[in-house]
């Protein structure tokens, strides 16, 4: 059974004491979701810990009826993206794509924890996921979004489709030429490869 | 070109990042769910404060820091992290509360704590900064005139000592009392950091000074009063019951209500 529906169910029972388990189960993936819209982790920190606050004053608003009806994945995903986009639009954010590059030179990418393989080999996954993270940047916002949603959160279209507020054909067509344009870009960059990765993992 | 596409999507799967610890605990401490605290001056020495984003949850001495959460847990039972600093809207509300302006809001999270509790504390806010009422004052002017007992035990379990003003209630004999933020010594030192003396008040209360009229107004006052403390000496009229002040032709003052908790019998 999906865990989220057992969430829910508590959550509309005792929102104060389910909550912090929502917060445990959610809390990486919104944090991913901004951290990938927005190129950078303070930013992201921030639009996460927003997300779910605004998760909570909904959900204390909402009677128990309207609670257990939430997709709870994709509805936490729509509140983040629609905070990662206003963020975006803020005078003072309002940057150019290409000028994120030198952003991810001083610390955007978090140290995950990886401890797999060779020093040689870290090193290598951390400049695929590097230039992936930078080129996924390039993709304008609305294909980005949907591709966010769609592989790195691993939303299904259905789901992706809800959560944007766009028919589902849309999601597909943004989906499929955000993946284009990232094909384009990284095919010139030597940095990345995850097809010979793949082969040695 | 499957293949290609398989390894592609993977590698996106890779740019998952795990959420900084601030994420987590700072949405939590925002709703209200778990509490931050760190230390904070005031006029006695160092104390601990607790809060989240309703409002301030708990005052504490920092000489007491190790059984701080503690006692925290066993009160509030809500999670609580260390951090660096108190908020700075915070900080500005308790300074001004403590330099005696009323006006500054200040938000307190009693969730949990019976109305009688709340009623008492909301109503020890409204004394003014270096004045003391008794503890029967507060108990009539929450409309609950014989619980004076339960009044001092709600004082002594306010979990904000110092943004709620516990110290400015004295016992009804007019002797300072106890405090629960150091005991009777620490109140008479925060109540001379407000300006009153409290050496001064007690002896007067023994010698039988429990009201203050002004021979001029026909007003009559509790002794810390401030329209009670410009009286000129000269005009000075001590009364040991408010009966007495009444039978004198003086009314009550409407800033300090003497006649809440008084008993009118001489």
């Amino acid at each position: 059974m999906d865990p989220d529906l057992a969430l829910l169910r508590r959550l509309a029972d005792d929102l104060d004491s389910a909550f912090a388990d929502l917060v445990t189960a959610h809390q990486d993936r919104l944090y991913t979701i901004a951290l990938r819209q927005l190129g950078d982790t303070r930013d992201a920190e921030e639009v996460a810990q927003d997300a779910l606050v605004r998760s909570y004053r909904a959900m204390a608003a909402y009677d128990r009826e309207r609670i257990r009806a939430l997709q709870l994945r994709p509805w936490l995903a729509s509140i983040v993206v629609n905070l990662s986009r206003n963020r975006r639009r803020r005078p003072q954010d309002r940057r150019p794509p290409v000028q994120l590059e030198p952003i991810v030179a001083i610390g955007t990418e978090p140290a995950a924890p990886d401890d797999r393989g060779t020093p040689h080999e870290r090193a290598a996954r951390r400049e695929t996921i590097r230039a992936l993270a930078t080129a996924l940047l390039a993709v304008p916002p609305g294909p980005r979004a949907a591709l966010i949603l769609r592989h790195v959160d691993g939303l299904s279209v259905a789901e992706a489709a809800v959560a944007l507020n766009r028919p589902e054909g849309t999601i597909k067509a943004q989906v499929s030429r955000g993946l284009a344009q990232l094909r384009t870009r990284l095919a010139e960059d030597p940095e990345f490869a995850p097809a010979r990765e793949e082969r040695t993992a | 070109m499957t293949t290609e596409l398989v390894n592609f999507e993977a590698a996106l799967r890779g740019l998952a990042a795990p959420a900084p610890a601030g994420v987590g605990t700072g949405a939590l401490v925002a709703v209200g769910l778990a509490d931050q605290y760190a230390e904070l001056p005031s006029p006695l020495g160092p104390v601990l404060v607790a809060w989240n984003g309703r409002g301030i949850s708990w005052v504490d001495r920092a000489a007491d820091r190790p059984g701080f959460a503690e006692r925290f847990g066993e009160r509030v039972g809500r999670p609580l992290h260390p951090a660096d600093s108190v908020p700075a809207d915070i900080a500005r509300a308790i300074a001004g509360r403590l330099a005696g302006d009323r006006r500054v809001s200040v938000r307190l999270d009693l969730r949990g704590r019976t109305p009688f509790e709340v009623a008492v504390w909301m109503k020890a806010l409204e004394i003014p900064r270096g004045e003391v009422r008794p503890y029967g004052w507060i108990a009539a002017e929450i409309g609950r005139p014989r619980a004076v007992r339960a009044v001092g035990t709600a004082l002594a379990h306010n979990p904000v000592p110092l943004v709620v003003p516990c110290h400015r209630v004295v016992r009804s004999d007019g002797s300072i009392g106890q405090y629960s933020l150091g005991g009777p010594s620490a109140k008479r030192m925060i109540l001379a950091a407000e300006g009153l003396d409290p050496d001064g008040l007690e002896a007067g209360a023994r010698a039988g000074v429990r009201y203050l009229g002004s021979a001029t107004t026909k007003i009559v006052c509790l002794p810390s009063c401030h329209n009670a403390r410009r009286i000129t000496p000269r005009h000075q009229r001590p009364f040991p019951s408010l009966a007495q002040a009444v039978a004198a032709g003086f009314r009550a003052c409407r800033e300090c209500r003497p006649g809440s908790g008084a008993t009118l019998a001489a």
